[in-house]
């Protein structure tokens, strides 16, 4: 324990800012779904995602622009530094329970589930229910076909998804490439690489929005196509937007760089990101091995 | 403290005891499972009184001699590994003992082999359904408390919630078997006195089993919230002789046939409207409220709806099959040919929809073909 | 960039040196722990009435057989809002404001890790609730399936207030898992030198735990009712056999986040009680490491019984037997603090002010709750009480006489370090006495009616369970309205009450009581050295 003086900031408006910000979110989101449902369009609902998005955009600006400009001068002290370390890690943490949830659904409805429904198991029973439907994993005929149309067929693996599982994990090097430069304090290095993950990242997203793409127009393999659909598109559908937060954070990080905002020493905010980097990437390796592979 | 707890309890009961006769435990039921079950319950409850004398027993003794105001001491221990293993293991050892009963029941509860009989149980959002498989029965069994006592606008009768139109009829002496599932929503299907309670999972089906030796008839409920009207949608179950079984069965049989009778003959309006007043107070009340109004958000009125004014085919259409993905269920089985079409024609004709139109039941009828 | 030391000073004159802002802006843009321990207090006060009202209303309803007040439908989104409200408004909070109180003044550190996060964590519940509960004015009513919200009740037939109700729950997870993890990094992080991990207080550890289980299981819940949203608006089965999905997955997920959630809602009250014991027994509390150590085993349980909830499911029977078994073994670590607590007091010299009478009911009163829940946890057995008034007389007891007994007692034992004063004795011990009478009337009764084979959550009853559901009411309301007198006496205690001293309890040990009271503003600016 250090006995330096630990900061604590004054009163803060960011905070209830974005407070109302989230609740305008959430509540413009829930309006804007329930029209959708009811076939009225968004009207006030969209209005209002919209500006609690705008509002939450401008306070994050803000109130990451307050933190960076004590951090420059000098109020933060080696223990603040580490409250933001433990902070950012029980965040991760929190995301890993958070894939952990779907991840366990797509396990339970595989290994049981899928198989009580086709009459396997102890509880194949229920088979009684669903004449004629047989388990099998990817599940291109769900129990009931008229309802969810199964998939005509599944994404190759070893196409774009090979492709991506390359793009990320080269990006995962580029950044701790970046990330040595930087502590050898060589700014344009740091620049280069970090702009090399920048580019993987968005080279991901690009695959990824295509192979949606293909999924939707060619495959038939939509959220609507039974629960081999739904899984799939629930897991690389929040792994796509934890790779679009993680390249925003990337590129707000190196134009901090340019900025030169970073030493060898203090660093934190690059060393977040490249954390957050590097679990959206290993969520990648579980998703390459479990939803597409096996 | 923990004294004065039982006392009050007693004191307070007391006058409640005096105009009518209460339960305190669990029914013994009447199967040897559910006996056992009762013995097991017994045996962890006298397991945890005895640990309760024990705990409370020495707090009380702390609390009336270690007081300040008696002019105690405080002493200065404050760790005894010892004794701390010791009441770490002693809990589990008793833990072990409960657990060992415990499986022994729960591996013959879970045992289906040899069953006699197969029954179907299907929960409906508020009814059950029993289809006797093998037998060609059929039928659903819905609750038969009339409203008015529901309202307190009639004095509530000896089985209030607890009656059905038509109860489940089981042979002593058979190991039966309840195939359990769902149309709707979760329920679950329970009664204590056979010890069984297995919720009804829609898509997916739970086997249970039960023997019961002497007739009688048994009462229960579902346990599982199910929407507004779980509180009314109780089970009963009668358990016959073999014989009075078996007459059971050749009638329901008979009185199929002279459904599919009925149906042949020409309606007039009234009389459809009469008893399609019955069977939408019956059936469809629950939802779309006995003077047509629907529940706003949830269940549609039918008063002045489009589809009660409309085609009559839709509507005939919407009744028979339901509505995939929303709480309107299928009727189809449910109702026979001149049911539903006297519900179809009393339904665009009360509550205002005066459209004048008659449902025939033949043509019903050969709808369910 | 200049050195540490010129900075710490810099910040210690422009930031350091002030007191409370006035007016309204104190309270919205504060960044103090303080402040937002009060603010997370008295919301959670205020939606403890607003649920105990909906409590009131269903008691009331069930005062006598036949449908008297409300409608079955209103019925239900009573039940699952008062469920909803008072594990997520009154009692998660209620915890987390203590917290903020006290766990920087417990640790010797200035405030929270991170202030200004802090102060995000909280207000972002009032604006959830307010979602939340502005849905029982929508079209087809609030929420109806239940405070569990099992699919496909909650999905396929919910009424459309639903995707609010789940934007709601996700605010408040946002919020938890934030004020969460600034309990850790402060617990970790900013304590004084010299406090070491097993000289924390008690009540530290606890929070220490709880925070872990709150971020391990937030997101569980995040993602359950996410894949909820999918399925009702998005066309997806996760919950849906037709499509290959299956409703009980829904319950399997939900229950990975409840089970450790009614940890959550009982970890800091163990943590209170373990403060307040020593205190009026003037005695150390007993078997310390035992304690942090039973405390680690609960939380570890806590992720692996989850599905003593589902007994009835169907499980297939090894997963019952599993479940069984390690349900039954959260009894053994819970029993050595239950035993713990009883030798603290042991040779003690003991006084019964309010907190002590609080925590002495708690460890009675939870007891006999976690008998029935031991109970409970025998599955064949299980068959009978599930989903019956047996279970709903179970979690009252530990979350009624556990949690808010504790949170109450809580509330007694460090007041006049918040404001400065005492509350009033003699009113605190009538408010006790009322409560613990009038909690007994309640939720005992339940116990009879349960095992007499009365289902919870149905507005209506068959006649051989009358006696007691009328025992049951009338308890309901002494419980309800004497807990108008704790909030006069908090109010007259904040205004006119005695002086406290820096001690104020004769037998306090930690560092919270070596300041003075009430706390100064900033707690330690300069961190105090523990020996
Ligand atoms: C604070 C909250 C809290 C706590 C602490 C507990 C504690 C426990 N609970 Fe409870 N429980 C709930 C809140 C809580 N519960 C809620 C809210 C529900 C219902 C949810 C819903 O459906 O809405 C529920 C439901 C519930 C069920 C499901 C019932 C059903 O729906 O069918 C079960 C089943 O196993 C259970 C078991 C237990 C057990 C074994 C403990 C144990 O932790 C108890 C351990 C304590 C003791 C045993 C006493 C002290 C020990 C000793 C003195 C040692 C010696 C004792 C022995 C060896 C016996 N609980
Ligand atoms: C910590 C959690 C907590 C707390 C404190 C309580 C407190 C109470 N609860 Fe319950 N309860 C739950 C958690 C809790 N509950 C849960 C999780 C469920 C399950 C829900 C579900 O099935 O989904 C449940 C369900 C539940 C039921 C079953 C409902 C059903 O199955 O249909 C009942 C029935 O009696 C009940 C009663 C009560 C009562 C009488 C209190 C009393 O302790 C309340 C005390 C009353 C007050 C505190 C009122 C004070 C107000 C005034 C005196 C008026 C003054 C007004 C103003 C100043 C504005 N609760
Ligand atoms: C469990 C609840 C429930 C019961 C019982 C029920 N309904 Fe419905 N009904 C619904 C719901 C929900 C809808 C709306 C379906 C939709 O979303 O289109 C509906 C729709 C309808 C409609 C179409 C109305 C319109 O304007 O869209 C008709 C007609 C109807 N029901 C008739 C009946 C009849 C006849 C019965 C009884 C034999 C009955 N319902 C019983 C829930 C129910
Ligand atoms: Cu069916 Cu409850
Ligand atoms: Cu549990």
């Amino acid at each position: 324990m250090t006995t330096q003086t630990y900061y604590v900031p004054t009163q803060s408006r960011w905070p209830i800012l974005a407070s109302i910000a989230l609740f305008l979110m959430a509540f413009g989101a829930g309006n804007t779904i329930n029209g959708l449902n009811a076939e009225q369009g968004g009207g006030i609902g969209v209005m209002l995602l919209l500006a609690g998005a705008l509002a939450m955009g401008l306070i994050l600006i803000g109130w990451f622009g307050n933190v960076i400009r004590e951090s420059h001068e000098g109020l933060y002290s080696s223990q603040m530094d580490r409250s933001f370390r433990w902070g950012m890690s029980w965040f991760i943490f929190s995301e890993v329970m958070f894939f952990a949830a779907f991840f366990g659904t797509l396990f339970y409805i595989r290994t049981l589930a899928v198989p009580w429904l086709g009459g396997e198991g102890e509880k194949g029973v229920a088979n009684m229910l669903w004449p004629g439907f047989t388990a099998e994993w990817p599940l291109m005929a769900p129990p009931d076909s008229e309802t969810f149309p199964g998939p005509k067929g599944i994404i190759d693996p070893w196409h774009l998804p090979l492709i991506n599982t390359i793009l990320l994990i080269s990006s995962s090097v580029t950044v701790t490439i970046a990330h040595k430069a930087l502590k050898q304090g060589k700014r344009s290095a740091i620049v280069l690489w970090l702009a090399a993950t920048i580019l993987l990242g968005a080279g991901f997203l690009v695959f990824q929005a295509y192979e949606y793409v293909e999924a939707y127009h060619e495959l038939g393999l939509t959220l609507h196509a039974g629960v081999y659909g739904a899984t799939f598109f629930i897991l690389t559908g929040f792994h796509g937007l934890h790779v679009t937060l993680g390249t925003l954070m990337l590129i707000i990080i190196w134009l901090r760089v340019m900025k030169g905002h970073f030493s060898a020493e203090k660093h934190f905010g690059f060393e977040a990101v490249s954390w957050y980097w590097h679990f959206v990437d290993v969520v990648w390796v579980g998703l390459f091995l479990f939803v597409y592979i096996l | 403290m923990s004294r004065a707890t039982p006392w009050l309890l007693v004191a307070l009961c007391a006058p409640c005891a005096a105009w009518a006769d209460w339960t305190v435990n669990l029914t013994q039921g009447v199967t040897d499972i559910s006996r056992e079950v009762y013995g097991l319950h017994m045996l962890i409850f006298w397991i945890c009184v005895a640990i309760g004398v024990v705990v409370f027993g020495v707090m009380l003794w702390a609390l009336i001699h270690h007081r300040k105001s008696r002019g105690a001491e405080a002493h200065n221990f404050h760790e005894n590994v010892a004794v701390e293993i010791t009441w770490t293991i002693i809990p589990f050892v008793i833990l072990i003992a409960m657990a060992v009963p415990a499986t022994a029941t729960l591996v013959k509860m879970y045992d289906q082999s040899e069953a006699e009989l197969d029954i179907q149980i299907t929960g409906y959002q508020w009814k059950w359904r029993y289809q006797y498989l093998g037998e060609d029965i059929d039928f659903f069994s819905s609750l038969s408390t009339p409203q008015t006592q529901i309202g307190n606008e009639e004095s509530k009768g000896e089985h209030y919630l607890l009656e059905v139109d038509n109860p489940l009829v089981i042979p002593t002496g058979k190991k039966v078997r309840f195939l359990v599932t769902a149309n709707d929503v979760i329920h679950s299907w329970w009664v204590p006195d056979l010890a069984v309670k297995k919720d009804a999972i829609p898509g997916f089906i739970n086997e249970i089993w039960t023997r019961v030796e002497e007739p009688g008839v048994f009462r229960g409920q579902c346990a599982e919230l199910c929407g507004k009207d779980h509180g009314f949608m109780p089970i009963v179950v009668e358990a016959k002789s073999e014989a009075d079984y078996q007459q059971w069965l050749a009638e329901m049989k008979q009185a199929k046939s002279s459904q599919a009778a009925a149906a042949e003959k020409t309606w007039t309006l009234a009389e459809l409207m009469e008893s399609g007043q019955q069977v939408y107070n019956r059936t469809c009340a629950a939802c779309h409220g006995p003077d047509g109004g629907g529940l706003p958000g949830v269940f549609p009125a039918l008063k002045n709806s489009p589809i009660a004014l409309g085609d009559p085919a839709a509507h005939i259409d919407i009744v028979m099959n339901g509505k995939a993905g929303t709480a309107m269920q299928a009727f189809r089985d449910q109702l026979s040919a001149v049911e539903l079409a006297a519900v179809v024609t009393y339904e665009r004709n009360a509550f205002g929809n005066n459209t004048g139109d008659l449902i025939n039941p033949a043509d019903i009828a050969a709808l369910k073909q | 960039m200049s050195t540490l030391e010129q900075t710490a000073a810099a910040g210690e004159l422009t930031e350091h040196h002030h007191g409370p802002a006035s007016g309204i802006g104190r309270w919205l843009f504060t960044t103090n722990h303080k402040d937002i321990g009060t603010l997370y207090l008295w919301f959670s006060f205020i939606m403890f009435l607003t649920g105990g009202c909906m409590a009131l209303m269903i008691r009331a309803e069930l005062f006598q057989p036949g449908l008297q007040l409300i409608e079955p439908a209103f019925f239900n989104q009573m039940t699952t809002m008062h469920g909803l409200i008072m594990v997520f408004g009154a009692v998660m909070p209620a915890f987390v404001g203590l917290a903020n109180w006290m766990v920087p003044m417990m640790v010797g550190a200035p405030d929270m890790a991170l202030p200004r996060m802090n102060n995000w964590s909280f207000w972002i519940l009032p604006f959830a609730f307010a979602m939340m509960i502005s849905t029982l004015f929508m079209d087809g009513g609030a929420p109806n399936f239940g405070w569990t919200f099992y699919a496909p009740l909650s999905t396929t037939y919910a009424p459309p207030s639903v995707t609010f109700f789940i934007f709601a729950v996700h605010m408040m997870g946002i919020s938890s898992i934030m004020g969460a993890i600034n309990i850790i990094a402060t617990i970790l992080n900013l304590r004084a030198p010299g406090m070491t991990m097993m000289k924390l207080p008690l009540f530290v550890w606890t929070w220490l735990i709880t925070a872990f289980l709150l971020i391990a299981v937030m997101p569980v819940l995040a993602g359950v009712v996410t894949m909820m949203l999918m399925d009702i608006h998005f066309g997806t089965s996760f919950f849906n056999a037709a499509g290959g999905g299956d409703p009980v997955l829904f319950q399997h997920v939900f229950w990975f986040f409840g089970h450790p959630e009614v940890y959550i809602m009982i970890l800091p009250a163990f943590g209170i009680v373990s403060e307040i014991i020593p205190t009026f027994a003037r005695k150390k509390l007993f078997g310390y490491a035992s304690m942090v150590y039973a405390t680690a085993s609960i939380a570890f349980l806590s992720f692996i019984v989850w599905a003593h909830h589902m007994f009835t499911v169907g499980m297939p029977l090894v997963g019952e037997v599993f479940f069984m078994f390690s349900t039954m073994l959260i009894a053994v670590p819970t029993g050595v603090k239950v035993f713990n607590w009883i030798a603290t007091m042991f040779r003690g010299s003991m006084t019964f002010e309010t907190p002590m009478l609080f925590s002495l009911a708690f460890v009675v009163l939870f007891t006999i709750g976690g008998f029935s829940g031991l109970m409970l946890a025998i599955a064949p057995v299980d068959f009978q009480y599930h989903d019956t008034y047996f279970v709903v007389a179970h979690f009252h007891y530990v979350l009624v006489p556990g949690a808010i007994f504790a949170i109450m007692a809580a509330t007694y034992y460090w007041i006049p370090k918040w404001t400065g004063r005492y509350y009033n004795e003699t009113m605190g011990k009538v408010h006790f006495w009322l409560s613990f009478i009038g909690v007994n009337i309640t939720f005992f009764p339940m116990h009879f009616i349960g095992l007499a084979g009365m289902p919870r959550r149905i507005p209506d009853y068959a006649l051989q369970f009358a006696d007691f559901n009328a025992v049951a009411s009338v308890g309901a309301f002494i419980f309800g309205f004497s807990q108008l007198i704790f909030l006069y006496n908090v109010i007259s205690c904040i205004r006119s009450g005695k002086k406290a001293s820096s001690e104020v309890w004769e037998g306090s040990h930690g560092l919270e009581w070596t300041l003075p009271s009430p706390a100064p503003y900033h707690s330690f600016t300069e961190p105090p050295v523990v020996k």
